[in-house]
């Protein structure tokens, strides 16, 4: 079963909810655990683990070959990225506008462009303490594009019989968070119960319905703001799957790498009983 | 000389617009005859790329100078491979008059 943590507001406990739901579930099954918040990856301060595989997380960029390319200006056309411009008889290319979406390749009538890696990232691979297998991608420095790394990211775990994938998303909802959510079988929506974690909440559930994904709220710092999640959530049929108080010994933990399960061992079961009722919808 | 430059709307009296990528008209001037005409900038709308679009249809319009307030990087280096001069917009220009006036007195600055 595959579960993406997502938010749209950021700082809501996306990891702290998905780096607990992940120590909870390792002693009962096998988890894998995917950090796809790729532009600021952090889920490693918490579950510790040691990468022992590092590949680059590439697109493939267009590459002209001068001798054959007789700069009719299609690749130039077809390109809805502008990653391609026709200066005299020369075709520059941008890599960095570039998607790797191939147009450019199968459109020429002259075959004169071959396809290079450009590396914009790095996947890693590691084994955190409880067994957990653990995925890290992170986005180059500079390099604007986060999907096609959180894409290669997701593609290092096929989907296991009796395994469970948790996907940390990036906060937000766009590109990336849609991506993380591709294919999941279940979202957790962790927010607050505040007019911005409601605004972000609604717009995160406006994707899932699109999506066809099934979801569940937890809610983080209950008891502070307002009443309007909560009222949303019952207003929408969300079932409110955790809650968890606003709690200063919580915020000093997370702040020294500790999960919230590590400070409060109690919270272990709140988890397993979390997946049992994600385990009923899905 | 042909000179297009970055404006908020489709006349000579129109305000400059600082922005070359997403800037939504150019107008097209010759420097030595005056005689102009606007074209809607066919980037504006592009979620991304909008100076590469723009820089493709200066290059296009075989201008030879493109004026604005600013360049992006990837603008910037069409426009050096295809050899057209960058100028800036000064603080006192207002409308695209002016700008083509002071270009005119070689009063712009290049972009480096």
């Amino acid at each position: 079963m595959q579960i993406a943590v997502a938010s749209g507001k950021g700082g809501t406990g996306k990891t702290t909810i998905a780096t607990s739901l992940a120590l909870s579930l390792a002693g009962i099954a096998k988890v894998r655990y995917f950090d796809c918040d790729v532009e600021a990856p952090n889920g490693h301060l918490f579950l510790k683990p040691t990468f022992s595989e590092s590949t680059p997380a590439i697109i493939r960029i267009p590459q002209i070959q001068t001798e054959t390319c007789v700069a009719c200006g299609r690749c130039v056309e077809v390109c809805q990225f502008h990653a391609l411009a026709k200066v005299g008889k020369n075709i520059l290319v941008f890599p960095q506008l570039c998607h790797g979406c191939g147009s450019c390749t199968w459109n020429c009538p002259e075959t004169a462009i071959v396809e290079v890696s450009n590396p914009i990232g790095t996947l890693e691979r590691g084994l955190a303490p409880e067994n957990i297998e653990f995925f890290r991608g992170q986005l180059t420095i500079s390099e604007p594009m986060p999907t096609p790394v959180i894409r290669q990211l997701k593609k290092m775990g096929h989907p296991l019989p009796n395994t469970t994938d948790i996907f940390d998303a990036p906060p937000g909802a766009s590109c990336s968070v849609v991506e993380t959510l591709r294919g999941v079988d279940f979202a957790l929506l962790v927010t607050e119960p505040t007019p911005f974690g409601l605004h972000d909440l609604k717009q995160m559930v406006g994707i899932l319905r699109d999506m066809n994904i099934p979801a569940g709220v937890v809610i983080n710092r209950d008891e502070i703001g307002d009443n309007g999640v909560e009222t949303y959530c019952s207003a929408e049929k969300l079932p409110i799957l955790l809650r968890i108080p606003f709690d200063r010994q919580i915020a000093e933990g997370v702040s020294k790498g500790k999960t919230l399960v590590d400070n409060f061992p109690n919270y272990s079961s709140s988890f397993q009983q979390l997946i049992s009722r994600i385990q009923e919808v899905c | 000389m042909i000179a297009i430059l970055s404006a908020q709307d489709q006349y000579l009296e129109s305000f400059i617009d600082d922005r070359f990528g997403r800037c939504p008209w150019f107008i097209k001037i010759d420097t030595v005859t005056n005689q102009w005409k606007a074209f809607p900038n066919p980037g504006v709308d592009h979620p991304s790329g909008a100076g590469v679009a723009a820089a493709q249809f200066v290059i296009d319009q075989k201008a030879e100078v493109v004026i604005s307030g600013d360049f992006g990087p990837h603008a910037a280096k069409a426009f050096q491979i295809a050899m057209i001069e960058m100028r800036l917009f000064t603080e006192n220009i207002v409308t695209v008059q002016d700008a083509v006036e002071q270009f005119q007195s070689n009063k712009l600055p290049k972009f480096q």
